[in-house]
Order: C-alpha cells, then structure tokens, then sequence
C-alpha cells in the first residue's frame, strides 16, 4: 500500500490526511492543534498519531505540506492606479497564495506606512508604471519604504527602467529586495507570473523558517507551500484535467474561512453578450481574497458590510450581536450544542459572505445608450457560463442547507450587472480536501484529480 | 521613455462611441511614424484616457469622436488631466467634433477655451497632426 500523508498547518488546527495512491482514495483524516509557538512538530505528530490510530502503523510513501499558520504569508501589494498597476499586482499577490491584507495606490502616504508597519507583512510588493512610463511613483514609493519599520521583503515589479534604482534605495536602506519583471510592462498587459515566481521562492526560502516551519519542512519530501496556492493548484487541475482525463471545465471555488473568503475562477472570462470590454483583461486562473468578509475573525467586519445592504432582516439584531460576540470571544466556537440556536444566523452570515465575495470577484457589465442604439461595457471577467462551483471551508461544508448559501454565487436579479454564473451546478468538498488534493496534485495528477470527481458532490 | 526619443501618445474614441475604422488608421499611423502609442480603442471614457497617461507618463493625449458628442464628453479632461499631475500634457481632440454644419473657427475656440491644444476638422490628414505634434513637443 502506497500511502501520501498530506498536512495543511492552518492558524488554528494542523489537519492531515492519508491518500492510498493505488485505490485512489482518501482513507484517513486527523486534525491537532497547530503548535507553531512552541514546535510545530508536535501538533504535527500529535495528528500523524490520529491517522496511525486508524490504520496501524505505516511508512508513508510521501508526505506532503502546505500552510497557512502565523497568519499566513501577508502581502501588501501597492501600483499607481488603481485600476491598472495597483490591480495588477493585487492578483499577482494572490494569485501566489497570498494573504493580501491591503493595496495602495499613488505615493505611499504617512499614514499607510504606519499600517505598513502594524500589518507587519512577511513581503511588500511594489509596482507602477508600466515599462518606459511613470518612474516616479515607484522611486518615490522605494524611498519611503525605506523609512518604515519592519524585516520584510520587498519585490520591486514595477516600470523596469525605474526598477534597479528602487532597488539601490531599498538595499541602502536595508531592506532585503527581489526586483522581477513588471506586472504591467504595457499598457492593460498583465503579466503576473514572473512575480508569483519570485512570491513562491521567498516563501520557500527564507518565510518558511521565519515562521518557525523550518524544522518539519525537512521532513517533508517537498518544499512547504502556501495553503491558498496549494487550493489554487487544485482548482486548476480540476478544471483543466490531464492528459489522461478530462477536467471539468470551467468552474468557480469558494474558500469561506474564518479570516478570509477567498474565491477562485478557471474561465476565460470573454463577454458571452458580445459586450465591449474596458479595463484589463484578468487572467484565466484568478483568485481574489476578501480580508473583511471571513466567518469569525472577520465577521464583524462581514455584518457591517451586510448592514450596508439592508442588514439581516429576518433576525432580531440583538440576537446576531450575541452570536458575533461570541464568534469574537472564541473564534473556534461552532453554532452546534448550546449554540445550537444561532445556526441558522450563521447560515445566513455565510450566505451573505458568498454573495458579496462573488461579486467582488466577477465582473460587471453596464448597458450604455448610444446613438447608434444600445451597448454594453463589460469590466473584469464574465462567469456567467461557468458549469460549476465548488463549495469548501467548514462554514460552508458544515452548515445544514449548504445548497442555499452557495447559491448566491449564482447570478441573481438582485445584483443585476454582477456576471455570475447563470446555471452552475453547485459541489460541496466534504471532506474539505481541496488543499490536500493541490498537495496530491503536484506528485499524482491524475489520482488527485479522480479523487476530486468522486469526492465533490452534486447538492 | 521606451527608446528614449519615442514620444508616448494615448489615443482613442471618447464616449459611447463605437466608430472604430479611423482609430486604426490612427494606431497605424501614428506607430509607423515613430511614436510609441497606447491605444485605447472605442468608447473609451476621460478616466481610461488619463489613467493610461499617467501609467505611460505620456507626452501627449489624442481623442477622437466621431458622432457629434465630442463637446460634452471632452468638457472637464484638461482640469481631470490637472488633477491627475499631467500638468501641460498635450491635448488634440479631432473627428466629426460637433453636431451640424458649424463654423469650424468658431468650434476650434470653444475647445481651446476648454484648454485643448489643437482640435480639427473632418477629413484632417493625420499627418497634419504628427507635423504639429513634432512642433509641440519640441516647444
């Protein structure tokens, strides 16, 4: 029996699962606290010790991490406009499966550098102007970064004839630098992937042990990634298949966590109407992650976003602050024995928080009246063909009516211009294993993609 | 700049505007006559017009209209392209300008007083255009 041991070291619970790569199934789960404050191989043994416990002892064939403890890998991504550079490098900050906690654009003010110096990010990417244009935004916006608090990384991806000037000013300053190709080297171009490269490489090298993982990454048989790039790797093989198998098509995935909803999308994204598009044309593979929309340490953040909209009608408002002071007290409190009674609100909280990730992340189109009749003006991608969503995180899979909190990642009438997708079927990850599965899908492509086609129902 | 003696141009059709034919001929000319152009093709909006200025730190914006509507949608780009640090980034608006059969003096005075640079007519060579922007830019 050949068994892959795939661990997920989350903030809170390390969770671990066996794969029988020659059945082709998942076979064993176990979770432990996540120890990273003293050693994190102790959580990790104490889970390894759960798996042993059902199946007897074993040497696996492999074993396999991600992670996204000690508050994942923060990113503060920063461009010139925000709709071009500042957006481009957000998705490539994501895109690399980071935790992308804020985006500036223009000169960095007094102000953001003191939230630069209190977010305490692991890497700052700086970008702005596209190649052979605005060279001052980011020669500025080195010079100040110099002046802030704080050992992380910078990764200067910006107007390439401004970039090793940056670079001179951070290294005098003593900031440790990667300089990489620009995000946006012309005009509405993206370009991200040489800087999710360089996110990656300073991941392995240098984040991991600074989040004191170094230890138990060298007892895995590959490099420790971050969890949302493990998850993103998952929903692309899903999506695109093998050579040997065909993948789903295109699909949608929604990570709803307790800090963050984070949202995938494998499409084109091309107007199915025939709609102009305007702005820059997102990638294939995107992700976005919404730092204030998350189910516990985020949820008060998430209902003062509901009560934008109208708020949650149908319950009594004092019983809803209850239930996020208690979320707030103990961020691992379930809505299941005593709080039994809040469930339903919980429900209602996550619905909320799918259906406002899901129009952040899709596009939206305008219909314009023009003299020579009607037109519509589409920004960001059109999902409304996309044929599935996968639905995954415990607020989600756990819940008792799951199918009508991932329905509002569908289009609705409510949100008119969002293109969401029109007649998705809608799949629940169970077993929570998307993470697993990118981990599987890096060695055994076409067994981790099998198990993901078996194990994600139909609701 | 990219090459250094390449001017940057940002061109386009302003407004609901979807005529798209002498667009091309623009990209196409003004690119074989050495600029380095950013095309935002139709309908394009002063935003998206700016926004690329200022990402290219170009040297001059050239808006076309085509369907009568160009006063309205060109008001307000000189104080946004202010606003925007693009202080005396040249400004050419050209195409079918106006509704009408108008006297073109009198148009052209209107759109300098909205501190455009150069407006023209229908039926302007570009050439024209890239011989004043040769001049401007040497200004």
């Amino acid at each position: 029996m050949n068994i892959y041991l795939l661990t997920d070291f989350g903030s809170t619970y390390t969770k671990m699962m066996a794969v029988d790569v020659d059945k082709g199934e998942i076979i064993a789960f176990a979770k432990a606290f996540t120890t990273i404050e003293t050693d994190v191989t102790e959580g990790y043994n104490n889970a390894l010790a759960g798996i042993k416990a059902q199946l007897g002892d074993f040497v696996p064939a492999a074993s396999l991490a991600c992670s996204s403890a000690a508050g994942g890998l923060k990113i503060v991504s920063s461009g010139l406009v925000p709709d071009l550079t500042a957006k481009a490098s957000r998705l490539a900050a994501a895109s690399a499966g980071g935790k992308v906690v804020k985006t500036y654009s223009y000169e960095l003010t007094e102000f953001e550098i003191e939230e630069i110096a209190t977010i305490q990010p692991d890497i700052v990417l700086l970008s702005g102007g596209i190649d052979g244009g605005n060279k001052k935004v980011l020669l500025q916006n080195a010079e100040t970064l110099t002046k802030t608090k704080g050992n992380f990384f910078v990764i200067v991806a910006g107007n390439r004839s401004a970039a090793s000037e940056a670079r001179k000013m951070l290294e005098a300053g003593g900031k440790r630098v990667v300089v990489c190709e620009n995000v946006m080297p012309a005009f509405g171009k993206l370009n991200i992937d040489p800087t999710k490269a360089a996110i990656r490489d300073l991941f392995i090298e240098n984040i991991v042990s600074a989040k004191g993982l170094d230890k138990v990454a060298t007892m895995m048989d590959m490099e420790i990634i971050p969890t949302p790039l493990a998850v993103f790797e998952a929903c692309e093989l899903l999506s695109k298949g093998t050579a040997c198998e065909r993948g789903l098509g295109e699909l949608m995935a929604y990570d709803l966590g307790g800090a963050t909803s984070d949202v995938y999308s494998m499409a084109d994204g091309l107007s199915k109407s025939g709609a102009f598009i305007s702005g820059i044309q997102e990638p294939f593979a995107k992700r976005t992650v919404e730092g204030d929309i998350g189910m516990r340490y985020s949820l008060h953040a998430l209902y003062d976003l509901i009560c934008e909209e109208g708020g949650l009608g149908d319950f009594d408002p004092a019983e809803v602050g209850l239930w996020l002071d208690t979320c707030k007290g103990s961020p691992d409190v379930l809505p299941q024995g005593e709080y039994e009674k809040f469930a339903q609100i919980d429900a209602a909280l996550a619905a909320w928080a799918i259906r406002l990730s899901a129009t952040r992340h899709a596009g939206q189109v305008e219909r314009i009246f023009t003299p020579q009749g009607e037109v519509f003006s589409q920004t960001g991608k059109d999902l409304t063909r996309v044929e599935y969503i996968i639905g995954s995180g415990g607020a989600v899979i756990n819940a008792p009516d799951p199918l009508t909190i991932l329905q509002e990642a569908a289009y609705s009438p409510r949100d008119l211009n969002a293109l969401k997708p029109h007649k998705p079927k809608i799949l629940l990850d169970k077993e929570n294993a998307l993470a697993a599965m990118g981990l599987l899908a890096r060695r055994q492509p076409d067994i981790a993609l099998k198990i993901m086609k078996t194990s994600f129902l139909e609701i | 700049m990219e090459g250094q003696d390449k001017a940057t141009l940002v061109i386009g059709v302003i407004g609901a505007d979807v005529h798209a034919v002498g667009n091309k001929i623009l990209n196409y000319t003004f690119t074989k006559a050495g600029f380095n152009v950013i095309n935002l093709g139709v309908m394009a909006s002063q935003t998206e017009f700016v926004e690329a200025a200022v990402e290219a730190d170009a040297d001059a914006i050239l808006v076309s209209s085509l369907y009568g509507h160009g006063e309205i949608d060109v008001k307000g780009l000189r104080e946004k392209c202010d606003e925007a640090g693009l202080n005396n980034i040249l400004l050419y608006v050209g195409g079918n300008i106006v509704v009408g059969k108008q006297d073109f003096n009198e148009v052209e005075k209107r759109f300098l007083a909205m501190g455009i640079n150069r407006a023209y007519p229908p039926g302007t060579d570009p050439m024209l255009a890239i011989k004043h922007l040769e001049e401007d830019l040497k200004a």
